[in-house]
């Protein structure tokens, strides 16, 4: 069995990204040790309440490098929500606070012409072929990435605005939408991301 | 455009599934798994499940539903019933819900919709409103005084005097990121949704809503998402088995809305 590690950003639904990966037949759980996130096979950064809160939560960890080093490196690992806003360079949602810097790219609020947090199913757009399929998937979130940097592969969605949606790059995966509750096209997606991890090591 | 979601809810006792009419008369349901795992295949957006349980061992055989829908369950949870305080909410996340609703408690301190936002983020955080028309008074004109939409609590037994949309404002503000609106005078009586309440609250508020007391046909449905529902919640339709989530959404998608299929 595949053993995936979930970084502990907070306590949120890491219970729903556990029970997905278990029924891939993988070995999901927590950890939070410098060693291995570093260099797992297979590293899940799950998402939860405010950026701010999720950056200071991986500092206290002291895993801000060893995440920033493995995405960088092309190290499987897959970003999901909050986590995919996390890999910014800062969010307009926590002035002031430096992301993982790995994408060169700032996250805004949804506008205010729409209902938010964004709830519910909405349409994943791929803007290329690739890892990405088109779909429906699950959002929820008030913040959002405007435009894809590069050397990435893209999907947007929209909602009041064009937003990212997913970005791929190699066994790099990182999610607006939560892939573990977003039915048969979740389970696929993290299903792929899975063998591309397999196939990685 | 994120799409309207067809919600079907479980109120679960001790383990089980129950129903009844304006929160009393229960009656059983069926084992939450199994119907869980239904509606999810049947095409389900969302589960919304409620503890109706009154008793700590209730309480914890709740937690073990939600670890057991969780296991089958591949779309969001939204779990509430009891939750008092942050810790009660940290343990249904950690045994499998994706957000919490909070109802009476919330309504004696707001300031547990700020602690769970703060801590578990707004989208997790969502309000659970109970609003009744006020009892009517022998043919007497209703006092000024008396709101048009009261928030009721304690599962109904307590109203309170206070406006249902000053309520929404006053909760979104402190934290709260969706509203699950639940009309008490129409909860299982299948006479439809009562639409002047989700117009007045969806213009009260900017976060997404979900209807909910009183569906009786797809046309209920339809009716709700017009007059601004985000979401529209369902037990009664489909506990009775005269209909399917798979059926309802044909015929939501026949009236012209669109709806995953």
């Amino acid at each position: 069995m595949t053993d995936v590690l979930i970084v502990p950003t907070g306590i949120a639904n890491v219970a729903s990204v556990e029970a997905a990966f278990r029924r891939l037949g993988a070995n999901p759980r927590l950890c939070d040790d410098k060693a291995a996130i570093a260099s797992a096979a297979a590293v899940v950064l799950p998402g939860v309440g405010t950026f701010g809160a999720g950056m200071q939560r991986l500092s206290e960890l002291d895993l801000v490098a060893p995440l920033r080093d493995r995405i960088r490196a092309g190290f499987p690992t897959l970003a999901i929500c909050l986590g995919l806003q996390l890999l910014a360079r800062g969010s307009a949602e926590s002035p002031g606070v430096t992301g993982l810097g790995i994408l060169d790219a700032t996250i805004t609020r949804l506008p205010a012409t729409v209902r938010v947090p964004q709830l519910g199913w909405n349409h994943v757009e791929p803007n290329g072929t690739g890892a990405l399929e088109a779909g429906l998937a699950v959002f929820a979130n008030t913040y959002c990435l405007e435009s894809a940097p590069l050397g990435w592969t893209a999907a947007t969605t929209n909602y009041g605005t064009r937003f990212v949606s997913a970005l791929a790059r190699g066994a790099v995966l990182a999610c607006q939408f939560h892939p573990e509750i977003s039915g048969d096209y979740g389970q696929r997606l993290l299903g792929r991301w899975l063998e591309t991890a397999l196939e990685t090591v | 455009m994120v799409l309207p979601r067809l919600i079907p809810c479980l109120d679960c006792r001790d383990g089980r599934v129950v129903k009844g009419v304006r929160f009393q008369g229960l009656r059983d349901a069926g084992d939450p798994r199994e119907r869980a795992a239904r509606y999810d295949a049947d095409g389900a957006d969302e589960l919304v499940l409620l503890d109706v349980s009154a008793t700590p061992e209730g309480r914890e055989a709740a937690l073990d539903t939600v670890r057991r829908v969780r296991e089958v369950l591949t779309i969001p949870l939204t779990v509430g019933g009891g939750v008092r305080t942050i810790a009660d909410a940290e343990r249904l996340l950690a045994a499998g819900a994706d957000r919490v609703a909070v109802n009476t408690a919330a309504v004696q301190r707001p300031e547990l919709l700020t602690q769970i936002s703060t801590r578990l983020g707004t989208q997790c955080t969502v309000l659970a409103l109970d609003a009744a028309r006020p009892a009517a008074q022998g043919g007497a004109t209703p006092e000024p005084e008396v709101p048009e939409f009261e928030v009721v609590v304690q599962s109904g037994r307590v109203r309170t005097g206070r406006s249902a949309l000053e309520w929404a404002t006053a909760a979104t503000a402190a934290g709260a990121g969706e509203i699950l609106l639940t009309s008490w005078d129409r909860d299982g009586t299948r006479t439809g949704y009562d639409l002047e309440l989700i117009r007045a609250i969806c213009e009260a508020c900017t976060v997404p809503v979900i209807a909910s007391g009183g569906a009786a046909t797809a046309r209920d449905l339809t009716a709700a998402i017009r007059a601004g529902a985000s979401a529209v919640l369902v037990a009664s339709m489909l506990h009775d088995g005269d209909t399917t989530v798979n059926a309802i959404k044909s015929e939501l998608a026949d009236t012209g809305v669109e709806i995953r299929r």
